[in-house]
């Protein structure tokens, strides 16, 4: 729609083809008494006083409306799927070259190790900003084999990476199901009901401990937190890719949770030292002052291994649960 | 020299993000300055002039802190090119929401923190709505699903602004700020500029030193409650308004 057609068509027609328009008058503290009034007439109403709290002159709300609309426009039209994302090397902190380059691909868990410091979140950080050789690692990032559009570095809907780390918490005053659906809403998915079920049943089913859709976010125990987390980032957020920064044994499946994330077609990337956790992952990007210093993938005998670690964990799981329910450790 | 005007409300996060930009926009020798705008009391200069950045506070005290800065930031520009720098950052907390502090063609940054709640940004006046760019901080400690909520609230308010996420502690984003803050128009006076927006306006006899409550000490511009209507909305202020001066 052009912008005076958008100013002369009344609200009730408008609405049908923009209904965010709703969540943007809202934002501005304007109610619309009389639905057939255009933005033009309604906007000429408003008084000085108005405008005054608005915090925005006539014209500055008007070109305000315009890029909100334009800006909405281009969520609808969608991104290009990723595909393949590329990482092509350059320097560390030395000025050595890299010598590499990466392709992550949805569906596959590359973990990252390294010390603090080592420049893990830089490299995390290149390929958020897409990097074109203009940060201080001069890395490059291609999505799908091409120089991928600007528009990904200032996206707000659609950002590259979703970061899930173990310091995060709710903070929000709501239940689980307010959450999910004001989560569901701001993203404009169609069928809310469906995904708030989908979303809680697959946090229930990576917590262990069930919990309802009316408890209150912040008083969801740890794992609990975590798997809600995971199970909306899996399932809600449009990011292509997935970091999962340090998730320990926090009373979730990270199996199942790593599953899901799989299943949802993200590119799963962990900075972990979990040795369960890193041989899950097909490879491993081993960075030492700021480059990424080797790749190693997984090997068979390493896989095999992770069966025997899983059996160690698993027995330590069952020690746990142990203490859990007021049993005594004297035979192991 | 390039001019940025960073405002944001209290502790969200300000100066962490500007020292972060700044740590990376002297890694491309650029000779930042600081002018730090602040009410009653602020140590935030130390932290400037511990890493050797030329900074200078400005104390607003009694007066509207928003008044004070536009009342001193053409002499501050001046005190800037005098020092010879590439650019001037000047940080002003905005402490009541109606701050509007930011000038036609210079570089506008507004702070706001994920913390702040997801009704904050529509709360926020010209300050976030006229920005350029608004930092979205403190990013590690709540869920994705809120970051991504929170900044979609921002967008709402202000969808021309460009908007990043920037950790004040690690710096993640810092760098990517300050390849904007680049870009910012040269100033070399701020002379005949003017505000995007005007300022919280005040002139009553409370302005004036009176300490004393009762409507027969009110001279100005007062503004009332609709006590019978519930709550004051922008479109009742009109006939709620007290005695008005004429402007």
């Amino acid at each position: 729609m052009k912008p005076d057609e958008l100013f002369s068509t009344a609200l009730v027609h408008l609405l049908v083809q923009y209904p965010y328009l709703t969540d943007f008058l809202d934002s501005f503290a304007l109610s619309v008494a009389d639905s057939n009034v255009t933005i033009a007439e309604l906007f000429s109403d408003i008084t000085a006083d108005q405008l005054d709290n608005i915090g925005l002159t006539h014209e500055q709300l008007c070109q305000s409306l315009l890029d909100y609309v334009a800006g909405m426009g281009a969520l609808n039209q969608g991104f290009d799927k990723v595909e393949r994302l590329s990482v092509i090397g350059g320097f560390d902190k030395d000025g050595v070259a890299e010598n590499c380059e990466i392709e992550l691909i949805p569906g596959q868990i590359t973990c990252i190790v390294g010390a603090t410091g080592s420049g893990k979140s830089r490299l995390l950080a290149d390929i958020e900003w897409v990097a074109q050789g203009d940060t201080p690692t001069g890395r490059h990032i291609l999505i799908n084999g091409q120089v991928p559009d600007a528009k990904w570095r200032f996206s707000i809907e659609h950002k590259l990476v979703a970061q899930l780390s173990q310091n995060m918490n709710f903070v929000m005053d709501l239940t689980v199901a307010e959450f999910v659906r004001m989560h569901a809403e701001s993203r404009f998915v169609p069928d809310v009901d469906d995904k708030i079920g989908q979303i809680i049943a697959q946090a229930n089913d990576l917590a262990g401990e069930v919990f309802s859709v009316d408890t209150p976010i912040t008083s969801l125990s740890g794992g609990q937190s975590r798997a809600l987390m995971i199970a909306d980032t899996a399932i809600l957020s449009k990011s292509p890719i997935v970091l999962i920064d340090e998730i320990e044994n926090a009373g979730i499946d990270r199996k199942k949770a790593l599953a899901l994330l799989v299943q949802e077609e993200k590119i799963v990337l962990m900075a972990t030292h979990d040795p369960i956790l890193a041989l899950m992952g097909q490879r491993r990007l081993v960075i030492k002052n700021g480059g990424i210093a080797k790749i190693i993938t997984t090997s068979t005998v390493e896989r095999s291994n992770l069966v025997q670690l899983e059996v160690l964990d698993r027995q330590l799981m069952a020690l746990r649960q142990r203490i859990r329910s007021g049993e005594t450790l004297e035979q192991l | 020299m390039q001019l940025v005007t960073v405002s944001g409300p209290p502790s969200s996060g300000k100066t962490a993000v500007i020292l972060q930009a700044i740590a990376a926009l002297q890694k491309q020798e650029l000779k930042i300055g600081v002018i730090k705008f602040d009410c009653l009391l602020s140590d935030d200069d130390k932290l400037y002039a511990k890493r050797g950045i030329p900074v200078r506070k400005g104390l607003s005290g009694a007066l509207c802190p928003d008044h004070y800065f536009v009342s001193n930031i053409e002499a501050c520009v001046e005190w800037g090119l005098h020092q010879k720098l590439d650019m001037l950052i000047s940080e002003s907390a905005g402490l009541c929401n109606r701050c509007s502090p930011h000038i036609k063609e210079v570089a506008a940054v507004c702070v706001i923190d994920n913390l702040s709640g997801i009704g904050t940004p529509k709360k926020i006046g010209p300050m976030l709505k006229g920005a350029d760019i608004v930092v979205i901080t403190k990013g590690d400690i709540v869920s994705q699903a809120e970051r991504e909520v929170f900044a979609s609230r921002v967008r709402q308010v202000n969808p021309q602004a460009v908007i990043l996420n920037v950790n004040g502690i690690t710096g993640q984003g810092a760098f990517e700020l300050s390849t904007l803050l680049t870009d910012a128009a040269q100033v070399a006076t701020l002379k005949g500029a003017a505000l995007r927006f005007s300022m919280p306006a005040a002139l009553c006899s409370y302005c004036l030193g009176e300490t004393r409550i009762g409507e027969e000490h009110q001279v100005g511009n007062v503004r009332k409650i609709d006590l019978e209507r519930g709550q004051c909305q922008p479109h009742c202020s009109k006939s709620a308004q007290g005695v008005e001066v004429s402007e």
